[in-house]
């Protein structure tokens, strides 16, 4: 059976120093809360896989937490760059960073060949592209039955996978909706999947058959930690804080006023804040 | 009362949206393809499917999205599945008409660079990366791209191949195994272009309205070919900018930059 624990104890009992650790959350669902209590631990030399290494990932490489990032789209969707991100590239600061840098295909399909169980995965991609030349890890498969020359990428199987979800029943099975973008398939392929959600309820008796879930015996720790997503968002419970992600453009740009944020809104914050940070983006019912 | 005057980015959104039609499936990037694409939704293509990475299929946004997974892209959308299955069964498997992307910097042949800038391991400045782009600009039917003209944005030579367009031309797409047709169209500020069909450089077939060859020639780092008959793009309707700037005020207000 799952176990439910505080946010503290599924980080601690789950994630180690020099681990390779996904964080995953297609622009929905980031598992902010998860982040943040990681960086309050203060992890280091941790590997992390991510298909959008977005807010969350500059905030824990600015935090000197990452000896290595594997990523296909380092952006602040919308916005523009991610800074601490271009920081630890380009100048080393506050560590040097290794990347290994994929496409969105190369990274979804890397996922799905972990929690298939198979080394490898294979696609009709990188045509042309530049990436294959600087990423050993992209190499070249021939179809045994049609000749067909085809991408091959090492399957992503994280030591631990983190990610926020809607809800989960008394059982501890976790229930995904919306844009359920790689999470199933990033839990699946890990060692260890932690999973914090917005809420617990009774059963899931009222759910679609069809709809995403994840088992509870294919997960580790669940946290309840309402808000756990901000400034992401959790379709039916609130929206995107797009102001947010907006002013991390300006907070991300300096050092100095990076330290001072995370100083406030991070390390002396605790998980229950984030339900605060969300209230104004909760929708009437 | 409706001011016909109007900016050179709105002429290049609305020239794009132009060039979509009610039967096109199409990938959004975000930004200028996504404003194109929903006004082309909005006015003359109301039966488009926009399809953006993040697994919305067939999806109608109110307002313009500010990342490629704002919520509202899935509430309006016919389906929405998972990102394997997007990249898989979708873009691999040939179902996509047409990819519309954006571009930081782009050759000639339209070969796009979000990467770097200067060299990979060194680099001046670190961009974002491809994100879905390396298989859209291979497994879509064709592309549509859009930027705004710059000596930085269009150069003789581009500083890394994110996505591959003609490569260097002529027949170079086909000798790769690649068997979509690639970039067909550009809209940028100033002009429309085409590939030449031989050379596959893209080539200035309509001049938007007021603007000189001049004009052109000098926001573009390779050397412009204009084709045999260049036509002048026709300005925005007053319902085109209605579309577009209603659009653009309610995203402003929908992610709190204006009210």
């Amino acid at each position: 059976m799952t176990n439910f624990l505080s946010l503290t104890e599924a980080v601690s009992q789950n994630l180690s120093h020099g681990d390779t650790v996904s964080f995953e959350g297609f622009t929905h669902l980031i598992p902010h809360a998860a982040a943040h209590e990681a960086i309050r631990q203060q992890f280091t030399n941790l590997t992390l896989v991510r298909m959008t290494p977005d807010i969350v990932y500059d905030q824990m490489i600015g935090m000197g937490m990452a000896k290595k990032v594997v990523f296909s789209y380092a952006g602040n969707p919308g916005v523009g760059l991610l800074r601490r991100f271009r920081d630890a590239v380009e100048n080393a600061w506050p560590a040097p960073l290794l990347i290994e840098e994929h496409s969105h295909a190369a990274m979804a399909n890397a996922y799905e060949a972990g929690a298939s169980g198979i080394p490898f995965a294979v696609f009709r991609g990188y045509r042309g592209a530049g990436l294959k030349n600087v990423n050993t890890n992209i190499r070249a498969v021939r179809c045994p039955f049609t000749g067909e020359e085809l991408a091959a990428v090492p399957a992503l199987n994280p030591d631990v996978t983190f990610i926020h979800a809607q809800k989960a029943n008394r059982k501890g099975d976790v229930l995904i909706e919306g844009i359920i973008g790689v999470q199933k398939e990033a839990a699946l392929a890990a060692k260890r999947a932690v999973v914090t959600v917005e809420e617990i309820v009774e059963d899931f008796d009222d759910v679609h058959p069809n709809a995403c879930i994840l088992p509870n015996w294919t997960v580790s720790a669940i946290s309840v930690v309402p808000g756990g997503a901000h400034p992401s968002y959790a379709h039916g419970y609130y929206e995107r804080d797009n102001a947010s992600y907006i002013q991390w453009d300006e907070i991300a740009a300096d050092r100095e006023h990076f330290l001072s944020w995370m100083t406030e809104f991070v390390l002396d914050a605790l998980p229950e804040d984030l339900d605060d940070r969300v209230a104004k983006f909760r929708r009437a019912v | 009362m409706t001011d016909l005057a109007f900016t050179a980015d709105e002429m290049m959104i609305i020239a794009a949206s132009r060039a979509l039609k009610s039967e096109d499936v199409c990938f959004v990037g975000i930004g200028a393809p996504s404003a194109a694409c929903n006004v082309a939704r909005l006015s003359h293509a109301p039966d488009i499917t926009l399809i953006y990475e993040s697994g919305t299929i067939g999806t109608a946004p109110s307002v313009l999205p500010l990342s490629i997974g704002d919520g509202e892209l899935c509430e309006t959308a016919v389906a929405t599945v998972s990102v394997p299955e997007m990249f898989r069964y979708w873009l691999q498997g040939g179902r996509i008409s047409i990819g519309f992307l954006g571009a930081a910097q782009m050759d000639r042949f339209g070969n796009i660079n979000t990467t770097i800038i200067g060299d990979y391991e060194n680099p001046k400045t670190r961009l974002p990366g491809g994100g879905g782009a390396p298989e859209i600009a291979t497994s879509c039917g064709e592309i549509f791209l859009t930027m705004k003209q710059s000596l930085r944005g269009m150069v003789e030579k581009i500083d890394f191949f994110t996505s591959y367009g003609h490569g260097a031309g002529h027949g170079e797409r086909q000798e790769l195994g690649i068997t979509t047709k690639g970039p067909s169209l550009l809209v940028t500020d100033l002009a429309i272009w085409k590939p030449d069909p031989v050379t596959k450089q893209f080539t200035v077939s309509s001049l938007h309205s007021g603007v000189t060859r001049e004009q052109v020639q000098v926001t573009c780092g390779w050397q412009v070919q204009f084709s045999e008959n260049v036509t002048t793009t026709l300005p925005p309707t007053p319902d085109e900018l209605s579309v577009l700037r209603t659009l653009q005020h309610q995203t402003k207000v929908a992610h709190g930059q204006e009210t």
